[in-house]
């Protein structure tokens, strides 16, 4: 096991792309010191901002598993691409954390950047805290959104989280932004709180829950029945009664929208057209 | 400054050399007889193969429409960059890579002279603006000229020696070097959202089909004089069953045919070859296209090669482009120029899995191998649309080498395998074969008389890949081949030194080439014209031409025309 202790704390954005459990594997310890990452505009090394400190356990998966001890906030791309092994984060993390990575997990104790998960495959993603904008969603301009994997929030997250999502879940215990899902085709996304509004906007397929207030639901999007519990995953369900919407219509779409019927009394005129 | 090329294969169709050991002498960038062997630099070629360098008659290169792709595509851009270095700049752009990218990965590969080919007239000074930032390639554009409401009128009307003058005008205007016809009559009828179906269709008010406007630029382009033919994306591309149509549009230029010279060149003929009704009963049409080719010497083509990747299809051909955003879903760009052209942009991505895309692949392959003659086709990718340019030594592989082609045959869709006439074609082609095809031929097709070849006063741009055609095989080594392809040992501009080992070790400035086609009396803009500009277009008719100094490297080919 490897542990990471920032030097100082971070004035410039550092893309540490090489904090990757396969990159630490099966290397020494000055090896991984001397691995090359971006502080602002300089090429440095990975000893020159972190303090790092090997201690052997008995590790069963013989999987690498690193500890950041300490605010990386400003440090971006933490296990991106990343197959294996295993990340945990005690404190705040910048963007793009575990972005296309494919397998393994990464815990955050702590708040996370935008882009965390971003066009992501495979393996899990725990953030304990809140997050930024874009959750799960891809690169702008992109649309090969999240493929696969899972990424639990138990704080907010910011705007468009889940955009062109393909398939996988994104679960958040806290509030949402605006326009969760969209253009999303497939997968699910459970919000258990509030969302901003917008939910859905562009949908084609797929699931969206929102257990709390939707400020506002679009006009294309009709509603289809009432429900009394939505399935969110494998041994989670939740509790309605829920409308389910169906849209977005603007884009022939037939994604499925939960909104809960006791906290939205404002959505209560769609029921005449049950 | 002298330059001396030693004991390197040279492969020199247009003066039949065919792989001898020559010594090649550049003296002020020009190629001669023999330099002073005491004082000239020398390079070592020996176990190389040295060629003219490449020419590329069909690349989307510059010009608005390829900068809308790059607005449109930022995730283009962050996957495939280059930091700069001491000679060169940063770039980014796979699919679409900006200026200087462009110049320099085409130098690498050994190309030194790429024709763009849509400009639309409104878009000339943008044009040649990212042109004026493409190093070391010359270049050129071709202007859009098949749905301009002068010619459709002028045709209609049966004035071809008007039309002739007012052709003459604009490709000085634009500073453009040939006439480019796309969906003739189909993007005039685009502005009222339709298309034509046929050769025979009408256009939307102007009373004109496509067959009188092709054969009528076909005049007009003989008129002029003009080094290379007319530039024709048929009607009905990318449609199901369109091979009639291309088969349509070569014969009905047929008459105009003289002393087997070519006069008209179907450009990413791939997209024109599609048999069947629908996209399930989708097939190649290849054989019936090479058979006519084969049978006439009136058509040169270009392939238009797809390959497997994500891409950005980019066309003049605006209604062809909704129908692919129809297809596709993707997020896309749709476009029409006022009174002269429309355009449209799609990003796509070819699939090896995909049925249609599996056959696309094939069918230009089969019409390159099929075709008997290689100056009558040459290598494309249609850039961006089939597939990145960057992807030629892949082409150049499949080319020279049934097993490359058979290794991509093994992954692709198993019934567009099954249907596939490229296991039956044994034909390899040779070195010799692919420098027609990727630069003595494209250069003859236009009229370059300087380029495309090894002869004493041709321009010294030369390429030299690292591959011994004596002691390597290039049908079985064809990855070593595609890696020698990939990366020139050598690119010589202009008699510099501009790539060594696949990199760029010097910054050269690349021409921009351009027609001064000159009528017995000169063209008069009458007062009508000037009022339709006040009346139709947002510029102004001063606004409109580019002038001479607007270009960084002006090179101008003077024409002297019939009328």
């Amino acid at each position: 096991m490897i542990t990471l202790y920032p030097k100082k704390e971070f004035k410039f954005p550092t893309i540490a792309d090489c904090i990757n459990p396969e990159v630490f594997q099966n290397k020494k310890l000055e090896e991984i010191a001397r691995l090359s990452i971006w502080e602002g505009n300089r090429q440095k090394k990975l000893a020159d901002l972190f303090n790092i400190e090997e201690t052997r356990t008995e590790n069963p998966s013989g999987k690498e598993v690193i500890t950041i001890k300490g605010d990386v906030g400003k440090v971006r791309r933490i296990g991106a691409n990343m197959k294996d092994g295993e990340i945990v984060i005690h404190g705040n993390v910048g963007m793009h954390i575990g972005e296309e990575m494919k397998g393994g997990k990464i815990t955050v104790y702590g708040n996370a950047g935008g882009w965390a998960g971003s066009m992501m495959k495979g393996g899990t993603i725990e953030i304990h805290g809140n997050t930024d904008d874009y959750l799960g969603a891809p690169y702008r301009g992109c649309s090969e959104g999240m493929h696969g994997g899972k990424i639990v929030v138990y704080g907010n997250v910011g705007n468009e989280a889940g955009a062109h999502m393909r398939k996988g879940i994104i679960k958040i215990y806290g509030n949402a932004g605006q326009f969760a899902g969209f253009r999303m085709r497939d997968g699910t996304i459970y919000v258990e709180k509030d969302s901003e509004g917008r939910a859905g906007a562009c949908m084609t397929n797929g699931k969206i829950i929102v257990g709390g207030f939707l400020e506002s639901l679009l006009p294309t999007f009709t509603i289809d029945s009432v429900k009394d519990k939505v399935k969110v995953e494998e041994g989670e369900t939740a509790q309605g009664p829920f409308y389910l919407f169906l849209g977005d219509l603007t884009e022939n779409g037939n994604g499925k929208l939960y909104v809960s019927k006791t906290k939205n009394p404002h959505l209560s005129h769609y029921e005449r057209f049950l | 400054m002298e330059l001396l090329i030693k004991n390197g294969f040279v492969y020199d169709p247009l003066n039949g050399v065919n792989g001898e050991k020559m010594d090649i002498a550049i003296k002020d960038g020009k190629i001669v007889d023999k330099v002073n062997e005491r004082k000239a630099r020398k390079i070592d070629a020996s176990g190389m193969i040295v060629m003219p360098g490449g020419v590329d008659i069909h690349s989307h290169i510059a010009g608005s429409k390829v900068n809308a792709g790059r607005l449109l595509r930022p995730e283009d851009h962050f996957k495939d960059f280059e930091p700069k270095t001491l000679v060169t700049r940063s770039g980014v752009g796979y699919s679409i890579p900006s200026t200087f990218t462009t110049g320099y990965r085409y130098a690498r590969m050994g190309y030194t002279t790429v024709m763009d080919p849509a400009m639309p007239p409104l878009e000339a000074k943008h044009t040649h603006e990212e042109f004026n930032d493409t190093p070391i390639i010359d270049k050129a554009s071709y202007p859009l000229l098949g749905d301009w409401w002068f010619v459709l009128e002028y045709l209609r009307e049966g004035k071809i020696e008007e039309c002739a003058r007012h052709v003459a005008w604009m490709l000085n205007a634009t500073k453009g070097y040939a006439i480019k016809l796309v969906n003739p009559g189909g993007l005039e009828a685009w502005g009222f959202g339709h298309n034509v179906k046929g050769l025979d269709d009408q256009v939307p008010y102007f009373c004109i089909t496509p067959r009188e406007i092709i054969h009528g630029l076909s005049k007009v382009n003989k008129l002029l004089n003009l080094p290379h033919t007319i530039h024709v994306h048929t009607n009905n591309l990318g449609k199901p069953g369109n091979y009639v149509t291309a088969l349509e549009t070569m014969k009905c230029v047929e008459d105009l045919a003289l002393e087997n010279k070519p006069v008209i060149h179907i450009t990413h003929c791939q997209f024109s070859a599609f048999k069947g009704d629908d996209w399930r009963t989708f097939e190649s049409g290849a054989e019936e296209i090479a058979n006519y080719v084969n049978a006439h010497s009136h058509v040169t083509m270009d392939m238009g090669q797809v390959i497997f990747t994500d891409t950005t299809t980019m066309t003049a051909d605006g209604p062809f482009q909704y129908n692919l955003y129809e297809l596709s879903g993707n997020k896309w760009v749709n476009h029409d120029v006022e009174t002269e052209t429309s355009s449209g942009i799609v990003p796509f991505h070819y699939k090896r899995k995909s049925y249609v895309h599996a056959v696309q692949w094939s069918i230009a392959l089969e019409l390159a191998l099929l075709i008997k003659d290689p100056w009558k086709i040459f290598m494309t990718t249609d850039h961006p649309n089939g597939g990145p340019f960057i992807a030629y030594p892949k082409i150049i592989a499949w080319l020279m080498s049934k097993k490359a082609r058979e290794n991509t045959l093994k992954k692709i869709n198993p019934k567009a395998r099954a249907r596939s006439l490229l296991p039956s074609i044994d034909r390899e082609l040779g070195f010799y074969d692919m420098a027609i095809m990727t630069r003595a031929g494209q250069a003859k097709a236009l009229g370059l008389k300087n380029k495309g070849h090894l002869g004493v006063g041709a321009d010294a741009d030369i390429a030299i890949y690292n591959f011994n055609p004596e002691t390597t095989d290039s049908s079985k080594k064809y990855k070593s081949l595609r890696k020698a392809f990939k990366r020139a040992a050598y690119t010589i501009k202009d008699g510099k030194i501009a790539v060594k080992d696949g990199e760029v070790v010097k910054h050269v400035e690349g021409s921009t080439m351009w027609l001064d086609v000159q009528t017995s009396e000169p063209v008069e803009i009458t007062e009508k014209m000037k009022r339709r500009f006040k009346e139709y277009w947002t510029v102004e008719y001063e606004n409109y031409p580019v002038t001479e100094h607007y270009l960084e490297v002006s090179r101008q080919i003077i024409v002297k025309a019939d009328v």
